[in-house]
């Protein structure tokens, strides 16, 4: 990194409060992939000089994946161990990379005493465009390309958040192109629901298998994504399909990241 | 007079027979459960207008939707000449509505061609059903009754259109005739086709409009009291199984209180919980559900909707979210016989989880919401499996190896993979 990630412990040591709160996540601070995109939303975050922090090593699990296995008690305490934290922090706004994150905290922490504002990266890219903070120029050109995006369930079905990842996608002058099941009936990639911890149940394919089929029927020279276990599944299909050359997988944060030459 | 008194006894038997079997599915329901669904009046009001009223969810597959909206349409509508057959059946008048002239004439007209397109669309979807044999209609849970259900339910409205049909054409080859009682009214766009079919002797005509007027009748109260053993039960639960439907977004799982309170007193040595009975920690028989899971598997019109969008079943996987409504409802129906058999603390030794949906089942479902996105009826199978998933996983420590790896590694890692908490903000040195 070419600069510094200011985190919330050395802000408050310095007297000062961000404006936004950059919740990293599990994925996002463990995973190599996942990591890129991380460091990708901080590079946008500090190109258009908006004060933010990470909690880093104070950052915990939201609880997630208990939840959706059905483990309410690990998943209240997660939520409360980190709503204490926040709530420390005295923090009002989010940003995060996941769309798992984003759901928990924004729906499911409110009842146990969190509420913040909470926003999904391609929502903050969205509004720094429209803001006029963020154009598509100075890096690498999409022009052109064929791109197609698959909506993150937990972003789309869960929280009605279609328009932001396309709008971020537009200012590019890219060819987008929808998959046949896509918006409110896009397919999973198949790691929701805690499945992205366990081997799938018995069946005749798999479901990030069956949504590459889809998506490479679009002919894509890019597929965008939005959520670090998407990026995951659908870059394992991509692997399985051996189309790693033609086709990449790249969440939204990277692309405008690259577009802007970041 | 004795056709008056035959005709009350069998409206009034048909009437307290569904009145017990609805209040018995009713006290069904209220086994559940509760769940508040109260709030927010006007905009459950919205919801039921849009989806139930409205159909708005039916038309992402366009040639059901159509379909279907001219039986629902032809359903509504022809109550108002059932309105009138019960006048008449019970004052032993004949077209009682007749007075109103020419509205009159166009009323019948109208009930003519929704009658015919009712026909039409039942026999298409019989058609779709047994010789296209459409995917969606199939499944391991659609063996059987409800495979015979359906076409029933289709078989029924047909003969009940052709009935009502084959009425008026006999009653307008009376009327001009000059037959006594039948009086002059109505149109009969549709039926007009059917009067050279009919014989022209006044009594062989007063035979069959009578015997088709009271096989529309009695068919029409005998599938009153088909509908709480059948799927056609939606036409009524569709209304109150939207106004109660999830408004909240469809991401967001409940917090258990029950949990909340353990989890406070662990937290916090000082906090006191206020008094709540002990329960078990999700389900794992139907009454551990809420009234509206139950509800909803009664509304459940097994159209297969959700089924056909749920990235497991379409994977092969034995998850149906269908299926899982059908167990829901077949289990919580076989819960109120052994209520009204054996007495409300009777114990079969059967549950929900196990003997009705398996293991495999909810460990397959990806929470993905693609079903209760795509139930025209806002049904919602995904908190029944994360409810059955919450007790195989609190009560019994019954989750897959890997889940329960996953949530050991959240526990002491605070992270579902096994990395140390000290390198969480490792990634800010890479470039």
């Amino acid at each position: 990194m070419e600069f510094k990630v200011p985190t919330m412990a050395e802000l408050m040591a310095a007297g000062e409060e961000p404006e936004i709160l950059f919740w990293v996540g599990c994925a996002g601070s463990y995973d190599e992939r996942a990591q890129k995109i991380t460091r990708d939303i901080c590079k946008i975050l500090h190109h258009v000089g908006i004060k933010y922090a990470v909690l880093g090593t104070e950052e915990s699990c939201t609880g997630d994946p208990a939840k959706r296995a059905g483990n309410e008690f690990l998943f209240q305490m997660q939520a409360m161990t980190n709503i204490e934290v926040l709530n420390a922090y005295n923090i009002k706004k989010i940003v995060t990379g996941c769309p798992h994150c984003f759901n928990t905290i924004k729906n499911e922490y409110p009842g146990l005493g969190g509420t913040y504002e909470v926003i999904h990266h391609t929502q903050l890219i969205q509004d720094l465009i429209s803001e006029g903070k963020l154009k598509a120029e100075g890096g690498e050109s999409f022009k052109g390309k064929k791109i197609t995006y698959h909506d993150p369930c937990y972003l789309g079905r869960a929280n009605g958040i279609y328009e932001a990842p396309r709008k971020a996608l537009e200012v590019l002058d890219a060819q987008l192109v929808e998959m046949k099941r896509c918006k409110s009936n896009g397919l999973c990639c198949g790691a929701g629901g805690a499945q992205m911890f366990k081997e799938p149940e018995k069946g005749n394919k798999d479901i990030n298998v069956e949504r590459v089929d889809e998506a490479l029927q679009t002919n894509p020279q890019v597929i965008a994504a939005g959520c670090p276990f998407c990026m995951t599944m659908l870059s394992d299909g991509i692997k399985l399909k051996d189309k790693e050359q033609e086709v990449k997988v790249l969440d939204i944060a990277e692309i405008t990241a690259r577009a802007n030459g970041l | 007079m004795v056709a008056q008194i035959l005709f009350l006894v069998l409206t009034l038997a048909a009437i307290a027979l569904f009145t017990v079997n609805l209040r018995k599915i009713i006290r069904n329901i209220r086994l559940g459960k509760a769940v508040n669904r109260n709030d927010q009046p006007a905009k459950r009001l919205i919801t039921m207008l849009r989806v139930a009223f409205g159909q708005s969810k039916m038309v992402v597959r366009p040639i059901p939707a159509f379909l279907h909206f001219f039986v629902y349409i032809g359903f509504v509508i022809i109550n108002i000449e059932v309105l009138e057959i019960m006048i008449d059946g019970i004052f032993g008048t004949h077209r009682i509505f007749n007075g109103l002239g020419g509205l009159y004439n166009f009323l019948i007209a109208s009930f003519e061609i929704l009658a015919f397109t009712v026909w039409v669309s039942c026999a298409i979807f019989l058609i779709r059903r047994n010789i296209l044999k459409l995917k969606r209609f199939s499944g391991v849970e659609m063996k059987s009754w409800p495979k015979s259900d359906a076409n029933y339910i289709l078989i029924t409205e047909i003969l009940l259109m052709t009935a009502f049909l084959l009425m008026n054409a006999a009653d307008a080859k009376l009327q001009s005739i000059g037959a006594g009682h039948y009086v002059q009214a109505g149109a009969f766009p549709v039926s007009q086709y059917l009067i050279n079919l009919l014989p022209s002797t006044e009594s062989a005509l007063v035979i069959i409009e009578r015997s088709c007027w009271w096989f529309h009748i009695i068919g029409i109260l005998a599938f009153l009291n088909y509908l709480p053993y059948s799927k056609h039960f939606h036409i009524i639960f569709a209304f109150p199984n939207t106004y109660f439907s999830n408004l909240e977004p469809k991401g967001e799982f409940t917090n258990m209180a029950s949990v909340t309170n353990e989890v406070k007193a662990m937290l916090d040595p000082s906090f006191v919980p206020a008094e709540s009975e002990p329960g078990k920690f999700g389900a794992k028989d139907v009454t551990d559900l809420t009234w509206v899971n139950l509800m909803n598997a009664y509304t459940c019109t097994e159209c297969g909707r959700c089924t056909s969008v749920c990235p497991a079943n379409i994977t092969g996987k034995l998850l149906s979210p269908r299926k899982i409504m059908m167990d829901t409802r077949d289990r919580i129906t076989e819960v109120g016989q052994n209520i009204d058999k054996h007495g409300a603390e009777h114990q079969d030794g059967k549950s929900l989880l196990d003997d009705y949906i398996s293991r495999e089942e909810i460990w397959a479902c990806t929470s993905c919401n693609a079903c209760t996105e795509a139930c025209p009826v806002n049904i919602d199978p995904l908190q029944i499996i994360v409810e059955l998933r919450r007790f195989a996983v609190m009560e019994e420590s019954q989750a897959p190896a890997s889940i329960n790896a996953m949530m050991g590694n959240i526990e002491n890692n605070q992270a579902p993979w096994k990395y140390s908490p000290a390198d969480r903000f490792n990634w800010a040195e890479g470039s």
